[in-house]
């Protein structure tokens, strides 16, 4: 009864066009008839952004009022009476649709959106069918703004859904208006790009073609494209999308709708990594070494190679002797039957976790990345510490719900080694080169013990004996304390750090003392699904009760005789691509199953098998909410490249393992969970090395957003961003002057007997003692570990 | 009575030379068939044959792949594939008509913004190899560069009633 009492002094009565109904008090009239299914047609309001109500498209009558009202920014009121189509808002509606036509080029068949046009939808319900305009049309110069978005000024009509999504939303405020009445135009700021890593929504937000897709421009029409529902694998995140395909290729990419994870918006990374599906190095044919020449063959001549090279292995140099290396962006059901594949041979040696070179805490981990805060809770919390994150290049999704959060009031504060840019304020930062990570998180958690009185577990005692807390992590324990929603972010980079089971560790305490919740952003877009599938040496699909095999850091510090690489490119997608690389090359036989061969992994490899991108493939993952995705397939396998899990099913098939006669996906998901899924943590302390971090410069790998994995390396377009950018070496100014180091000159980098000639760029960014060098790029693909100790001196 | 008339009727072949009497006039009026080819009957200037790609008079096509005539194709003859021409403009670089799909119904020509692509007056055309019925881009254009007069004249005519 109460519940309904309350209900009513919120909600007021109104009616439109005759029908009675309820709106929240405060709420626009456009929000009612929107949930009514009683159409006004708009353009500039979104429920997502502000209220503008610059188009006036929206126009109503309303009783008693004088004029017509715009239905988007007129709020509901007792009793008031709404006309949505009465003879003046129709003459109202009519009339600002030929205002906008006025400047608005009537050439829609040139036009990039013909056919998904809001504006050329309305005329159609609104519009005259001639023009009584006969004077002279406004043209607008095009800006570049990059190579995502495609403008064409003179078909703006000034709605500012760009403009106000970049401001709230990406938090960028790239773009803006400039001049007045029929001269405003929208641009950005003096000849800038458009650098947001969402920067692509406004695509999807332009009701017109004034911003389309620049590498699909002139492409196709919509009406020709088939919508396919899909996952983006790039992050955890497993944003929805629909890939746009036709004749069996995809097109294009647009965000699907889904509020949990990433709302109506998809970031550039997910929406045009699909540019690399057509790569000129992908591989289509399975292909042989035959005497250092490549041969072409069937599957099954590949299959009997493969199968053949794994028995002699087996046979001569026993199961300890193979090792099975996984992409973290594999589909689910590959991990579960590539890693059953392999513990049946008798092999514990699998790891998915490339990029991280600190795995002595495996006894002790979680079965999987631990996330406590949802998705969608984040926007609500209250406080936030990362360490080690960059949420908007490692999760742009998550780095924009953070934001939300940021903008509802949360207060955030970083524990980073670069300083970078974020779309929300931070404050009692500790901006500290790698080697001195460990020590700030260790003062914060024994200021928050101090605060909270948890006492911290012993194995942290070393750490937190040697910290002296100052008043700003008295301060940051007092927040994250009092906090009603906390959160603490470990982020990839944190994941990479040579002490990151200490920061684990340490984060985790700190998390557990102050009540917060604890999230951990894992490399790859499958991670949680890697874990619980057992693609782990220590924890089979069953659980943890698996002797535990070698990790990738002990898998490649001596050559292995037999190497099965999934979906990697070696010297890009393993931490320390230098060593990687040359106990490949000293390896017995690798094995390589990918969608892509460069020189070098054609070098070391004596087979490929043409793996398909998991656009082309179906699969499952899980994301960091914990909930499974699956997704079929969308577009149409490339040459004779096959889904992975029909790849692992023939392998075990012809090596005579019991078990691998699936005949459809259905089959092996159903395998996966009857095995069920064990979230049993093991109750062990993890065993915390101590870490020598040597004496010199360190080097911060940040791992460049656009770089993540092959696919992502391909997409012409998004190599083309600023992002992208990474031929430099980043010094603070105080390091670069000890150096004798100018902006611009060359600098040699060491890293053990490895070196790299890198032009030098000063930034107050980079703290002392670090040297911003990003990993997973051709210049630093013949260096070491993405986080270790480097020397740098003038070439 | 009745009798002997019909037997005088029979006697005297009168239905025989009703007859032959429709047959003799038909025998000196004019003549409708005519000598094809060598003569030729007149056309509608409204007449669906071939299709052609048409230009403009600077020798610019007018072709801006918008796409109308593919989706309003009702045989799904017509495949289009688009880009950006380098110097920006929205082209073909694939337009094909298969005319064995083709029903000639000439939606595709209604549909044109810039009265690209046409159906002309040419009905006597013929394929001898398999894969003929594809037409090309280059062939559409070519058609359209030979018959330009007839097709704009044909347009010409019609101009009022459109």
């Amino acid at each position: 009864m109460s519940a309904e009492v309350e209900q009513a002094v919120d909600m007021v009565n109104i009616e439109v066009d005759g029908i009675a109904m309820q709106a929240p008090k405060g709420s626009m009239i456009i929000e009612s008839t929107d949930r009514a299914g009683i159409e006004i047609p708009r353009f500039c309001y979104h429920p997502k952004l502000s209220i503008a109500a610059n188009c006036r498209m929206c126009l109503v009558d309303v009783e008693k009022m004088p004029k017509p009202v715009p239905a988007c920014a007129t709020p509901v009121m007792e009793g008031m009476k709404v006309y949505t189509d009465s003879r003046r808002a129709m003459d109202a509606q009519h009339g600002v649709m030929e205002f906008l036509l006025i400047n608005h080029p009537l050439d829609c068949p040139i036009c990039d959106q013909g056919g998904e046009c809001e504006l050329q939808d309305q005329a159609m319900g609104y519009g005259r069918s001639v023009s009584r305009f006969t004077e002279r049309k406004r043209v607008v110069k095009d800006k570049n703004v990059g190579p995502l978005v495609q403008t064409e000024m003179t078909r703006c009509i000034h709605c500012t859904r760009c403009v106000r999504f970049l401001e709230e939303i990406a938090g960028t405020s790239e773009m803006g208006g400039a001049g007045r009445g029929d001269r405003v135009e929208i641009g950005t700021c003096v000849e800038n790009s458009i650098d947001s890593e969402m920067s692509g929504n406004i695509i999807d937000l332009c009701p017109v073609g004034a911003l389309t897709n620049k590498p699909f421009r002139f492409a196709a029409r919509a009406w020709e494209l088939m919508a396919r529902p899909s996952v983006a694998m790039h992050d955890s995140v497993g944003s929805s999308l629909y890939y746009h395909t036709r004749r069996g290729e995809v097109l294009r990419c647009v965000p699907r709708e889904n509020e949990t994870a990433n709302e109506t918006w998809l970031s550039d990374r997910d929406r045009y990594s699909h540019l690399g599906l057509n790569s000129d190095d992908r591989v289509l044919t399975p292909q042989v070494k035959e005497n250092g020449d490549w041969k072409s063959v069937s599957w099954s001549e590949a299959f009997e190679t493969v199968a053949g090279i794994i028995r002699t292995s087996l046979e001569a140099d026993g199961p300890q002797q193979m090792g099975v290396l996984l992409s973290p962006s594999a589909a689910s059901e590959e991990y579960y039957l590539a890693q059953k594949l392999a513990r049946q041979l008798g092999c514990n040696n699998i790891d998915h976790r490339l990029r991280e070179q600190d795995l002595s805490d495996d006894s002790a981990r979680p079965s999987g990345p631990v996330f406590e805060m949802k998705m969608a809770a984040i926007d609500e919390c209250s406080a936030v510490l990362l360490v080690g994150s960059n949420p908007r290049e490692e999760a742009p999704i998550i780095g924009h719900r953070i934001r939300k959060a940021w903008r509802g009031g949360a207060k955030v504060s970083v524990i980073n080694p670069l300083d970078w840019p974020f779309t929300f304020d931070t404050s009692l930062d500790a901006v500290v080169p790698p080697q001195e990570m460990v020590a700030e998180l260790a003062a914060l958690a024994a200021a928050v013990e101090k605060a909270s009185g948890d006492s911290a577990p012993p194995y942290l005692r070393p750490a937190l004996d040697q910290a002296e807390p100052g008043e700003r992590h008295d301060e940051l324990a007092a927040r994250l304390k009092d906090a009603d929603s906390g959160l603490v972010l470990l982020g990839q980079f944190a994941m990479s750090h040579p002490g990151a089971s200490w920061l684990r560790a340490l984060a985790g305490y700190i998390a557990n003392a102050t009540r917060c919740a604890f999230n951990v952003l894992a490399h790859g877009g499958n991670s949680a699904g890697a874990w619980h599938a057992g693609a782990v040496p220590h924890r089979g699909s069953e659980g943890p009760d698996t002797a535990a095999g070698l990790n990738v850091t002990q898998m490649l510090n001596d050559p292995l005789k037999c190497y099965l690489l999934w979906g990697i490119e070696p010297e890009y997608d393993i931490d320390n691509p230098a060593r990687v690389m040359n106990t490949l090359a000293g390896a017995g036989k690798v094995i390589s199953i990918a969608a892509y061969a460069t020189g070098s992994l054609r070098e070391i490899s004596d087979v490929i098998l043409p793996l398909a991108p998991f656009a082309e493939s179906e699969g499952s993952m899980i994301n960091l909410d914990g909930d499974t995705v699956s997704f079929s397939a969308a577009a149409k396998l490339k040459g004779d490249s096959r889904p992975g899990w029909k790849i692992l099913r023939r392998l075990g098939g012809e090596l005579g393992i019991q078990g691998f006669d699936q005949v459809d996906i259905g089959d092996v998901r159903a395998e996966m969970n009857e095995t069920g899924r064990d979230d049993r943590s093991p109750a062990a302390e993890p065993d915390l090395p101590a870490v020598d971090y040597g004496n010199g410069l360190y080097r911060i790998g940040e791992l460049p957003m656009y770089s993540v994995d092959a696919l992502c390396r391909r997409s012409s377009s998004l190599q083309q961003t600023k992002q992208a950018q990474s031929m430099f070496l980043g010094l603070n100014p105080a390091d670069a002057e000890r150096l004798g180091l100018s902006e611009g000159a060359t600098a040699r980098v060491g890293q053990g007997e490895h070196t790299a000639e890198i032009d030098v760029n000063i930034s107050a960014r980079v703290p002392e003692g670090g040297a911003w060098l990003r990993s997973a790029t051709c210049a630093t693909r013949e260096l070491g570990h993405a986080v270790a100790v480097v020397t740098v001196e003038v070439a | 009575m009745n009798v002997i008339t019909r037997y005088l009727k029979s006697l005297m072949l009168i239905e025989l030379f009703q007859g032959l009497s429709v047959t003799g006039k038909y025998f000196f009026r004019p003549k409708f068939t005519i000598n094809y080819p060598e003569e030729k009957t007149p056309k509608s200037n409204r007449f669906r044959g071939l299709h052609a790609l048409r230009r403009y008079p600077n020798g610019e096509e007018r072709c801006i792949a918008c796409k109308l005539c593919e989706a309003v194709c009702p045989a799904l003859a017509i495949t289009i594939d688009s880009t950006q021409r380098d110097d920006g403009t929205r082209r073909t670089t694939r337009y094909e008509i298969d005319l064995f799909k083709c029903i000639y119904c000439g939606f595709c020509e209604e549909s044109c913004p810039v009265d690209s692509i046409v159906e002309t007056d040419i009905h006597e055309f013929h394929l001898e190899n398999r894969g003929e019925n594809i037409m090309t881009k280059e062939q559409l254009l070519a058609v359209g560069d030979r018959y330009e007069e007839s097709i704009a004249d044909n347009r010409q005519q019609d101009a009022a009633y459109r």
